[in-house]
């Protein structure tokens, strides 16, 4: 089953063009690695795929949902994180969950249960009346996950979530990555760490605004005879015509 | 003149703590969190020093005090022998700093924003373009754009001309390879080694271990404190356990599988392998070699496995001292 389907997807703004017609799916509980030199065009791609923006066009399917005119309904049956905004810094730990589980209509009791599960299974039940900005960077990232996908959502769009994170939880988080994976819950996720674009199931490079390149990491490396996906990266984007601009 | 005055940075048991963190009802809010837990060490002059660890360790209250901008609760730091305290004046002048967050004027435009530092400085762009020509020469084109209309790389770019304009004899980089993708990345610490080559001595934090090996020396740092300051290859050299490098066909079950794995003493992927430490053998039957280790896993039921033995990068070593 297609999580994400997308045909000839475009956004232009003015004579610039941030997205040129990519096409692509993704499979119910894959781990999809979407990456992109800075300028690529992968945060207007992400936002299109999350409705937050309108595509000039193509068309493209996200959660059974159209992103030209069910925008809204994909925004209910997603989960999001990124690195810059995850939780609200000045409110406890468990009004973060509570805020989160009230704003995709997780009911109640529901909500209450499961929230003591989460603390449990991250061993922050101590941290339950803390506020999230007195918790470590780690910590936090964890916890946003976790709320992320509270709602049990078909998808999550994950952006950069280990930027600045430690090595040991940096891996910590992707083990949870793979167990919500397992669970059926698909992943789309970008990265700036190369070594974890090993861990996603496919990965899909995107360089000024098209998709160049689009499989698994080993038949990536396989394809561009490169060692590694770092190289990889490198011999794509050294292709860019638009560089920083 | 004394020792420390011939080093470009001299630092002697420097703390910073920030006030309490306002916690929740119940008072779980922790007291003074110490931001820099007194650490003391030097850099060389013309020397690429690395301090390196994730968000929250500290690097950037550490860069502030040396930078002058912040005071320290105690101990004392010199920069080409001027205290931080007493001669911010002078330090003020001797020194280049980026800090993290882009802090140029967004409304000015690329060329005015290097302008008033170069003012600011009593130079002008011309006089010390040659510093500048590299990074600056891609921004030319550009010089009429606001900064705030750059793209990412572009705004790094601007800011490391502004920090250079003066020619300074130390420049303090406050993580300018965060968020940046791994091109560019490349590019800057090119730049960076061209700078070394014009004397100029580098202060650099990072949250990418692997940018470590293209430093002089490195700090690794966490909580507030060094956990250890050498060359790269001397804190390799002194991981002080075996590192095998593991593979096999369902990488996600080897994961738990090497953890219950006799001798196995710390387990985590890292890209397409996964890293596990031993003991150090000491000719001892019961230590883990590659061929025991496989061995067991392919009784585990694990297939395609590959197991080699390998030297540890820094990010291994950092993660060793971390599980301390």
């Amino acid at each position: 089953m297609k999580v994400i389907e997308v045909e000839n997807l475009t956004k232009r703004f003015g004579s610039f063009t941030a997205v040129d017609n990519i096409s692509f799916s993704v499979e119910r509980g894959e781990i999809f690695g979407f990456l992109g030199a800075n300028g690529a065009g992968k945060t207007t791609a992400m936002k299109m795929l999350c409705g937050l923006l309108r595509p000039s066009g193509g068309r493209g399917i996200v959660s059974g949902f159209d992103i030209n005119r069910e925008s809204e309904k994909i925004k209910a049956s997603i989960g999001y994180m990124s690195q810059k905004f995850a939780l609200y810094e000045d409110l406890k730990v468990w009004e973060n969950i509570r805020l989160y589980a009230g704003i995709y209509g997780v009911p109640e009791k529901e909500a209450t249960e499961r929230s003591h599960t989460l603390l449990e299974e991250l061993g922050l039940e101590k941290e339950r009346n803390s506020l999230v900005k007195s918790l470590p960077l780690g910590w936090r990232q964890k916890l946003a996950f976790s709320v992320s996908i509270f709602h049990k959502p078909t998808i999550v769009f994950l952006d950069e979530p280990t930027g600045g994170v430690d090595p040991v939880t940096r891996r910590q988080f992707w083990e949870m990555i793979y167990k919500a994976a397992a669970s059926g819950i698909t992943v789309f996720v970008t990265t700036h760490y190369m070594d974890e674009a090993e861990y996603c199931n496919r990965v899909s490079i995107m360089v000024d605004g098209r998709i160049d390149a689009l499989s698994s990491p080993a038949s990536l490396k396989k394809e561009f005879e490169a060692e590694s996906m770092d190289e990889v990266f490198r011999k794509l984007a050294r292709k860019s015509k638009n560089g920083e601009l | 003149m004394e020792e420390s005055n011939s080093k470009a940075i001299s630092v002697k048991a420097l703390a910073k703590n920030f006030g309490k963190v306002m916690g929740g009802g119940d008072g779980s809010g922790s007291g003074a969190v110490a931001a820099v837990a007194g650490i003391s060490f030097e850099v060389e002059r013309g020397e690429i020093f690395g301090v390196i660890g994730p968000d929250g360790a500290g690097k950037t209250t550490l860069f502030r005090i040396l930078t002058t901008l912040l005071l320290p609760d105690s101990g004392e730091a010199k920069v080409m022998g001027y205290d931080t305290v007493k001669d911010y004046r002078e330090i003020r002048k001797i020194v280049g700093y980026m800090p993290g967050k882009f802090s140029l004027y967004q409304d000015l435009t690329v060329e005015e924003n290097l302008k008033i530092f170069a003012t600011l400085f009593n130079t002008t762009i011309e006089e010390n373009y040659h510093l500048i020509k590299d990074i600056y020469g891609h921004l030319e084109p550009f010089k009429k754009r606001r900064a705030g209309a750059l793209s990412g790389g572009m705004k790094q770019k601007l800011a490391l001309s502004c920090a250079l304009i003066h020619k300074p004899e130390v420049l303090f980089l406050d993580e300018p390879t965060t968020g940046i993708d791994p091109v560019s990345r490349k590019e800057l610490w090119e730049m960076l080694g061209r700078l070394k080559k014009q004397g100029i001595t580098i202060v650099v934090s990072t949250p990418y271990m692997d940018e470590a090996s293209l430093c002089d020396r490195i700090a690794l740092m966490q909580e507030g404190k060094f956990l250890m300051c050498d060359r790269p290859q001397a804190i390799i050299d002194s991981f002080g356990k075996n590192l095998f490098s593991v593979k096999g066909d369902n990488m996600g079950a080897l994961l738990d599988g090497l953890r219950e794995a006799k001798g196995v003493l710390s387990c985590f992927a890292f890209g397409d392998s996964h890293h596990i430490t031993a003991e150090k053998d000491n000719g001892t039957s019961s230590a883990v070699t590659a061929a025991s280790l496989k061995a067991e896993l392919e009784r585990a039921g694990f297939e395609g496995v590959e197991v080699t033995k390998t030297e540890p990068s820094v990010e291994d070593c950092f993660m060793e001292l971390l599980s301390k």
